[in-house]
């Protein structure tokens, strides 16, 4: 008897610390979240903004998603398939679909629906636009051979391809309503998200409601969840600091984290992470002075990332000194490497002494002016901006800022009217082949229109091979090129993504990317 | 009034086509910087920016025509409905900060006239002054300041209706009406002054010194009539451009104002809604000119025109 | 509205030039002290702006990233910015600014469009009726609104600002001297010059031009204000003159915001500036009304 009630307290005990270390979510409340943007049409597969993304996720599901407990944001998982095989040559994907899937009208779910989703995704329909289609290159084909299996077949190997299909974008459409008419979804919400539908009031918010029969039993935590937008970031910080929301999902500013910690003290965690977000300075190769790359070098190698990092990340939404990937991600350069590279070194005057040389020799004289393109746009734009035209001046560069307004902003760098400008790209995941295409030649995105076939090539090869190390092994030698030895593109400062929110709301985790881990199904809230 | 307002539509049809941006570049460009030629040449098809300009221009035209504004290019939405949720607020902005200056301007210029170059003078000239030289959005960031730092209090961020709660909605408003209430007196303080000033002149009032200043105001009431004419006319004015000109203090504020509204707009380029609101502004303003032009032939006779 | 005319050619000069300037700047210091606190106030705005590289402490470009958002202190007497740039020295340089865009737009503006507002009042008939259709127009913008448009037109810097301040104040100074100006030319004298053959230029000149006197430079003063004014307010919106230049508007905007409760010296001076030259403008104009306006003269 003793030693029974000995083993049932030990058991009892044990049993009683993962639930002291990890609270049990709790079912009921509803979410209050502002967002700074409101949804210019209802179909994820035609637009850009997160105005759509965090007010509709919820009611969506995706064939596979973001684990949405990795803090990196790099592991795909299965949201409406279960499983999955890849075939030994990497060509097939052969997804295992879940039962009992059903859209909110009670229909099931099935591999029509997947297969009728990424059709119009892959090929849109007349009149109908797909942003991410060029994303799915690889893909050859998408067949649903019985309902409840999916067939992805690739042209060739992708190991970037789970990834790709995990993107929050690929909302699951119902295959009627598609063949009806494929604009239906541009002005109209039916998903088999956690969440249902239940109003919009264009200029004041959104609600969704708990979703009963959603596949994941227990799931989602919360009655419902209501997005109220409020553009100014500003009347965002107020709302959070007077309790009336509880969170914004983009991110804050350092000044509005401080104000909301100093305000509500243990009413408020913050989470931060760096953001899969961040500002590059494009120089023309076909514009003297900057055709010579031995300028183009010294323009890297007079800016201190690292004392930027630590004064910019106290005023502006950018923090890590980075390379071509979000440090912390598993194809990011471990810095004692990027020290290496030109402009990451840790001796600022020796850089600086080596950048006016460089200079010297190409022939630019002391106090050479030239103008500085920057997008209008104030965080992080304006701060990166100044501290860019600071640090040039410390090599005797006289810079003119020229501020462009955002909507002339890309015609502008398309049109190649510019010397030097600020260049920027934000992504949904943090993944090479997502990343790196634009720095390829003929890309569209190539605004500093440089002509290098090493580059192109090492991109291609880093995509199709499937060991991780080798994979590696590449993009050191991809970095070291395109911002070492040519020089054509400068780095700044990763953007820095601060999450300060209520301390009720448990079960987010935060991820380098503000497109991620919107469908609110693990959300739960505190007393 | 029909010609000046087909004017101005006119104008600010082929203005924003000079201006240059693109809508779809930027809702496709996003935070990404790149965007396919495809996906903008469909997006312009939808909006119908791949038509001549006559067309693009006849068929707004034809819409005005009808009452109907058409969408917005960058929300989908009908313009009247996005008109709608910011005029009440821009409108009740309007009024009371027309108010506050109203209550502030007319007292105090009567006043400063009646002892003229007195202190009483000049503490009213530097304080009406003072209204003008303030800049009304950095007036809003020193309320905001004194609220948070003294009273640890916040306006509401957003917006209720007055029948709705008429406390909180006050609460919100009160302050910006302050605001721009009080540089707006100012230029009314002044005239208000120097009318009075005229009309104290006068030989008949001059020669009723041996009555008192109260006298002297009830003799004036009459020639007062005739001076405040410009006074009206300057608040009158004010009162059509407050309804979409207080951009930057609605961002002060964090008001969801026509102000604001017409911003994003024009940053967004989108024509329809720009166009729209250009048009509506323009009419409040040549409305409001047309009803004191009507009121100054009737006053005054010697500048009846036509 | 009882109106003395003032004819100007009757005005005999009697004493030298200069010293009736001087006495005219005596008599009105001494009775109007308003306005010559006002004018001393523009004077020394005036000065700070010319020799701004002489008197500031620091460079007003030079970063300090090891005293960012620093106190009022000794060595910072207004304190440091987000960057950790002297306050005092970017309000020092930032009057430069102030000053070239007020005074730049406010001579264009209210000259051009006193200009405009006569000529439209003496011509009269069909001219005068279509100078006024134009003038509605642009009238029907608000002054930002129209700022805005221009600005997004030609794009930000210095010279564009400069262009998008002026172009709406054009209108406002046409409609106001108009105004004076139809007033005069009811009167019959103004008839009795045209009958005696005089010219158009002669008559505008010598016997319309001094009875608008009064609200142009009424106007101006007020002009060189509001210029002031919208800069600030184009700067603050993003539109106007872009960093690093030190300009007040650029100084109140972002970081002075987002910092507004723990560091109020960045948005606080900066405004204070700001309200301190307009008001001075200001203050000296309505006194310099005063004492030239000939209705108002307390003889």
């Amino acid at each position: 008897m003793n030693r029974r009630a000995v083993v049932i307290a030990l058991l009892i005990g044990l049993a009683a610390i993962p639930a002291i270390a990890q609270e049990k979510p709790r079912s009921g409340g509803e979410l209050v979240f502002v967002v700074p943007s409101e949804p210019p049409s209802y179909d994820a597969h035609q637009e850009e903004t997160f105005g759509l993304i965090h007010p509709m996720a919820p009611h969506y599901s995706t064939l596979l998603r973001v684990d949405p407990f990795d803090k990196t944001g790099t592991k795909p998982v299965g949201d409406v398939a279960e499983s999955w095989t890849v075939s030994r040559d990497g060509l097939v994907y052969t997804f295992k679909l879940r039962h009992g899937v059903r859209f909110h009208d009670g229909s099931e779910l099935t591999s029509k629906d997947v297969k009728a989703s990424y059709d119009k995704i892959l090929n849109p329909p007349a009149g109908v636009k797909s942003l991410r289609k060029d994303a799915y290159l690889a893909v050859q084909a998408v067949e649903a051979p019985d309902p409840y299996t999916l067939v992805v077949k690739l042209k060739y190997p992708e190991t970037s391809i789970l990834l790709n299909l995990a993107s929050p974008w690929n909302w699951i459409y119902k295959a009627d309503l598609l063949a009806k008419d494929p604009r239906w979804y541009e002005k109209n919400v039916m998903g088999s998200g956690p969440f249902v539908f239940v109003e919009h009031v264009r200029g004041s918010h959104w609600v969704g409601k708990k979703n009963p029969n959603y596949w994941d039993k227990g799931k989602p935590y919360l009655d419902g969840y209501r997005a109220l937008f409020v553009k100014d970031s500003a009347a965002q910080v107020a709302a959070i600091r007077g309790e009336r929301a509880m969170i914004q999902f983009r991110g804050f500013s350092p000044a509005e984290r401080d104000s909301l910690t100093a305000a509500l003290g243990p009413k408020i965690t913050v989470q931060e992470s760096p953001w899969d977000c961040v500002l590059m300075v494009a120089m023309h190769h076909d514009k003297k002075p900057f055709s010579d790359k031995r300028v183009r070098r010294a323009l890297t190698l007079a800016l201190d990332r690292y004392q930027g990092s630590q004064a910019l990340s106290k005023i502006a939404i950018v923090k890590e000194v980075a390379g071509i990937q979000v440090p912390g991600t598993p194809y990011a350069t471990p810095p004692a490497e990027l020290e290496k590279l030109a402009g990451y070194g840790r001796d600022i005057k020796k850089s600086r002494e080596e950048a006016r040389r460089l200079l010297r020799e190409a022939g630019v004289p002391d106090g050479f002016s030239f103008t500085f393109k920057n997008r209008g746009i104030p965080m992080p734009y304006e701060p990166v901006g100044v501290w860019l035209i600071d640090q040039w001046r410390q090599v005797g560069l006289n810079v003119r800022q020229e501020v462009i307004e955002a909507s002339a902003y890309h015609p502008m760098l398309k049109r190649g009217d510019f010397e030097v400008a600020m260049d920027f790209q934000c992504g949904f995941v943090v993944e090479p082949d997502l990343d790196l295409p634009r720095f390829m030649s003929h890309s569209d995105a190539n605004y500093g229109k440089h002509k290098d076939t090493v580059i192109d090539d090492l991109i291609s090869r880093q995509g199709r091979v499937t060991d991780i190390e080798e994979r590696k092994k590449i993009l050191r030698i991809l970095e070291k090129r395109l911002l070492d030895e040519e020089v054509h593109i400068l780095y700044t400062l990763q953007w820095h993504r601060i999450i300060p929110h209520n301390s009720k709301v448990k079960g987010w985790t935060i991820t380098p990317s503000h497109y991620l881990n919107n469908q609110l199904d693990t959300v739960w809230l505190a007393e | 009034m029909i010609p000046t307002l087909l004017s101005v539509a006119v104008l600010v049809f082929f203005l924003m086509r000079i201006v240059p941006g693109d809508i779809v570049e930027l809702r496709f460009a996003g935070e990404s910087a790149f965007a396919q030629k495809e996906n903008i040449d469909k997006e312009r098809a939808r909006l119908g920016l791949d038509q001549p300009l006559w067309k693009q221009f006849i068929g707004w035209m034809a819409g005005l025509l009808r009452f109907d504004f058409g969408v917005s290019m960058w929300t989908g939405a009908p313009i009247s409905e996005e008109i709608r949720l910011r005029f009440a607020l821009s409108l009740q902005l309007a009024i009371m900060a027309t108010l506050v200056a109203i209550v502030l301007a007319i007292p105090l210029g009567v006043l400063a006239a009646l002892k003229q170059d007195t202190w009483v003078d000049y503490v009213v000239r530097i304080f009406s002054i003072a209204g003008l030289a303030t800049p009304s959005f950095w007036l809003g960031i020193v309320f905001i300041l004194l609220l948070l730092i003294v009273f640890k209090w916040l306006p509401p961020m957003v917006y209720t209706p007055f029948w709705v709660n008429p406390i909180q909605n006050l609460a919100q408003l009160i302050w910006p009406a302050l605001a721009v209430g009080y540089r707006y007196s100012a230029v009314a303080t002044r005239m208000t002054r120097s009318a009075m000033l005229e009309v104290l002149r006068e030989d008949y009032i001059r020669t009723a010194r041996a009555k008192g200043l109260w006298e002297k105001l009830i003799l004036s009431r009459h020639a007062l009539k005739n001076a405040m004419l410009p006074v009206l006319t300057v608040i009158a004015l004010e009162f059509a451009f407050l309804m979409g000109g207080l951009v930057v203090t609605e961002q002060v504020f964090n008001l969801n104002g026509l102000g604001m509204l017409f911003v994003d707009a024009v940053a967004h380029r989108d024509y329809t809604l720009t166009q729209a609101l250009v048009l509506l502004v323009a009419f409040m303003f040549i409305f409001v000119n047309f009803l004191v032009d009507l009121a100054y032939a009737w006053i005054d006779p010697r500048i009846r025109f036509r | 509205m009882a109106v003395r005319p003032v004819d100007v050619v009757a005005d005999v000069a009697e004493v030298h030039p200069a010293e009736r300037w001087w006495a005219a700047v005596r008599d009105f210091c001494r009775r109007r002290p308003l306005g010559a606190i006002g004018a001393a106030v523009v004077a020394l705005n005036i000065l700070v702006a010319l020799t701004a590289n002489l008197i500031a402490p620091y460079d007003p470009l030079a970063t300090d990233y090891g005293a960012m958002l620093a106190r009022p202190s000794m060595a910072h007497w207004l304190g440091t910015d987000a960057y950790g740039r002297d306050v005092l020295s970017r309000i020092l340089y930032g009057s430069r600014t102030a000053m070239i865009v007020g005074f730049a737009c406010a001579f264009v503006g209210a000259t051009v469009g006193a200009v405009i507002g006569v000529a439209s009042a003496y011509f009269a008939g069909k001219l005068d009726l279509l100078i006024q259709r134009v003038m509605d127009i642009f009238l029907a913008f608000p002054l930002i609104i129209l700022a805005l448009a221009v600005v997004a037109i030609l794009g930000t810097g210095m010279t564009n600002v400069i262009l998008a301040i002026t172009i709406p104040m054009i209108p406002r100074a046409a409609l106001v001297t108009r105004s004076s100006a139809l007033a005069i030319r009811e009167m019959p004298y103004v008839d009795a010059a045209r009958a005696a053959g005089f010219r158009h230029g002669r008559i505008i000149l010598r016997h319309m031009l001094p009875n608008v006197m009064a609200p142009y430079l009424i106007m101006l003063t007020a002009f060189l204000g509001q210029a002031i004014l919208l800069e600030a307010s184009l700067s603050f919106l993003g539109l106007g003159v872009s960093e690093p230049t030190a300009a007040w508007g650029l100084m109140l905007r972002g970081a002075a915001v987002q910092f507004a409760e723990t560091a109020p010296w960045m948005a606080i001076f900066p405004g204070f500036a700001i309200s301190l030259a307009v008001f001075a403008f200001n203050l000296f104009g309505d006194s310099l009304r005063d004492a030239l306006d000939p209705r108002l003269r307390t003889q």
